[in-house]
């Protein structure tokens, strides 16, 4: 099979849409961020004078570390995650019922999400606040609308959102390992810590680091639950770098600015990626089979 | 590790072992279910405020169940705002990207994995960094580009979007598959002079059903979901979908938590059947979705 004809066609539609709609575009980013253009007149070339300002932006830097701290604690969480499944994949009768029930959040939409834990985190009324004054707590915090406690709350959804998707993962590579490594060192005396650390981890090593790229990088590009939930407020105080692009574009009517932002989202992803890539990549990778 | 060294610990623990081992596990098990009804108490918490009035909400326990059952709540959304249009935009909107995006993703993951040309490596790698690319990236332009070709509040825009940024994850599941599909049967089909096209579409298409329905699966969540493309590309209310119409419209509702909890139940409601009756396929889904990067 080597007919150039039916190779064409079967290859084109997909590389066409993927061309058009995310390569080309992107590149086109990175030119708007070289302009300033409201999105409808002339675009004025202007070089870097978008990025220099970007530098100075303290908004911006704000919504950068926002963008970090939520990536970071995506990633502490991971060992949350990693000890439920190591629970979970131990001989727990019900396993597959459990791992189902903890996904089901994921699979909600974002919006849905967000809406509902405003209504949770409502001051007087969500169920959060109803719960901590029937424990006595006379002044439950404001959460969503308390500056410094609002990335913190917002981070709560996230964690519930994605725990299952997790653990799934987790549970599908720890099932994954050959039962006969885990019953030979059970014979030799090993105990559960050391079956969990010595042998269980090691070996899906290589799928913890996929899931570090993906909680970290996903977290990068956060927007969906912070625009409905807080819309990057009160004050910028729960900006990320997506909102702020967002805001800048498509409420400022800044194209070129709010460009010279979604590339540098683009550029941070992608040099995360191929950073943990290389920080993670293991010289001798482990061969026990 | 060495027996002599394990050996006496191994010992230690032999003896309280039955009555120990118990209780472990009745605290991991502890621990699970906590973890479970984390997870499910705001959704029944939602159902629960989806049936009650505002007096109610606010004055009975939050876990409490609602003293009389108002449906009037769903009643009233699905016939006052547009819950129905959203419901039938999502609805057609979803479908025909997921079997668009499946399609095409087939043809290409056949081209890559069956046939031999020069480029196939570095196809196959622009799909694998698509997979990194954040969507917000490529926003902007695609907004302007839709608006000169004026596509802007029209389907299409949301329709080629969709396909194309979950082409990747589509092909990155269906690529395992296809390469551990034997080919014996192809080979033999093409000793028999048989077309590329029915080799395709007649032996191979039919072959990969499990990946179609896990990948489509898959496909249906995200776009069921998608919020961004449709709150930058749609204005008017009769071609928004439910992500972004529950928005607006929950916005209407403030004050209304009956109303609210009742809007965002008919637009979960969907995806938790669904989850029901297919869980297995999606769980399979996610885990070979994950694979990514």
């Amino acid at each position: 099979m080597s007919n150039k004809w039916a190779i064409a066609l079967y290859v084109l539609p997909a590389l066409l849409l993927v061309l058009g709609l995310i390569y080309i575009p992107i590149v086109m980013t990175g030119y708007y961020g070289l302009t300033e253009w409201n999105g409808i007149g002339a675009q004025k070339w202007i070089g870097f004078a978008n990025y220099s300002t970007l530098l100075q932006d303290g908004i911006f830097w704000k919504s950068a570390l926002h963008s970090l701290l939520l990536a970071v604690f995506s990633c502490v969480s991971l060992l949350l995650y990693l000890i439920v499944a190591l629970i979970l994949s131990g001989q727990i009768k019900g396993a597959n019922v459990l791992r189902k029930i903890y996904l089901i959040p994921m699979l909600l939409s974002s919006v849905a999400i967000a809406q509902l834990w405003l209504k949770i985190f409502h001051p007087t009324n969500g169920v959060l606040n109803s719960v901590l004054v029937s424990l006595g707590i006379d002044n439950p915090p404001a959460w969503l609308a308390d500056t410094s406690l609002v990335l913190y709350a917002i981070f709560i959804p996230i964690l519930w959102q994605y725990a299952g998707f997790y653990i799934l993962i987790y549970y599908a590579a720890l099932k994954n390992i050959p039962s006969s490594l885990v019953e030979a060192a059970r014979i030799d005396g090993a105990s559960a810590w050391q079956i969990a650390f010595r042998i269980k981890l090691p070996l899906i090593m290589e799928v913890i680091k996929v899931t570090i790229v993906l909680a970290f990088v996903g977290s990068l590009k956060y927007f969906d639950l912070i625009y409905v939930m807080t819309d990057g407020g009160p004050n910028n105080s729960s900006e990320v770098i997506a909102s702020y692009m967002y805001h800048q574009a498509f409420k400022s009517f800044d194209f070129g600015y709010g460009s010279a932002v979604g590339f540098f989202l683009l550029v941070v992803c992608l040099v995360a990626t191929w950073l943990i890539r290389r920080a993670t990549a293991s010289k001798d990778s482990i061969q026990y089979s | 590790m060495s027996v002599a060294q394990t050996a006496p610990r191994a010992a230690a623990a032999e003896p309280g072992k039955g009555a120990g081992r118990k209780i472990g596990y009745g605290l991991l098990y502890i621990a699970l279910a906590a973890v479970a009804v984390l997870q499910i108490l705001p959704l029944v918490w939602l159902l629960f405020f989806s049936l009650k009035n505002n007096q109610e909400v606010f004055d009975s326990p939050p876990l409490s169940l609602p003293t009389h059952w108002r449906w009037e709540n769903y009643e009233k959304v699905w016939t006052q705002g547009n819950i129905g249009v959203y419901f039938f935009n999502s609805v057609w909107l979803t479908v025909v990207s997921t079997a668009l995006t499946v399609l095409i993703a087939s043809l290409v993951t056949f081209a890559v994995t069956r046939m031999k040309w020069k480029a196939s490596k570095l196809v196959l790698g622009l799909f694998m960094v698509g997979l990194m690319i954040p969507v917000h990236s490529a926003l902007i332009p695609l907004f302007s580009v839709f608006q000169n070709l004026h596509l802007i509040d029209r389907p299409p825009s949301l329709i080629l979007t969709y396909v194309a940024f979950n082409m990747p994850i589509t092909i990155m599941i269906m690529l395992g598959f296809y390469t551990s599909l034997p080919r014996e049967v192809e080979e033999a089909a093409v000793i028999d002079g048989c077309s590329v096209h029915r080799i395709f579409f007649r032996i191979v298409f039919p072959m990969t059903a499990s990946v179609i329905s896990t990948t489509a699966i898959i496909n249906m969540i995200y776009n069921w979901n998608e919020f961004i493309f449709v709150n930058t590309f749609i204005n008017s209310d009769k071609l928004k979908t439910l992500t972004v119409g529950v928005q607006n419209f929950v916005g209407q509702y403030t004050t209304d938590w009956g109303a609210i909890g009742a809007t965002l139940m008919v637009s979960i409601l969907p995806i938790l059947i669904a989850f029901f009756v297919l869980s297995n396929r999606i769980v399979e889904g996610l885990a070979a979705g994950s694979v990514k990067g």
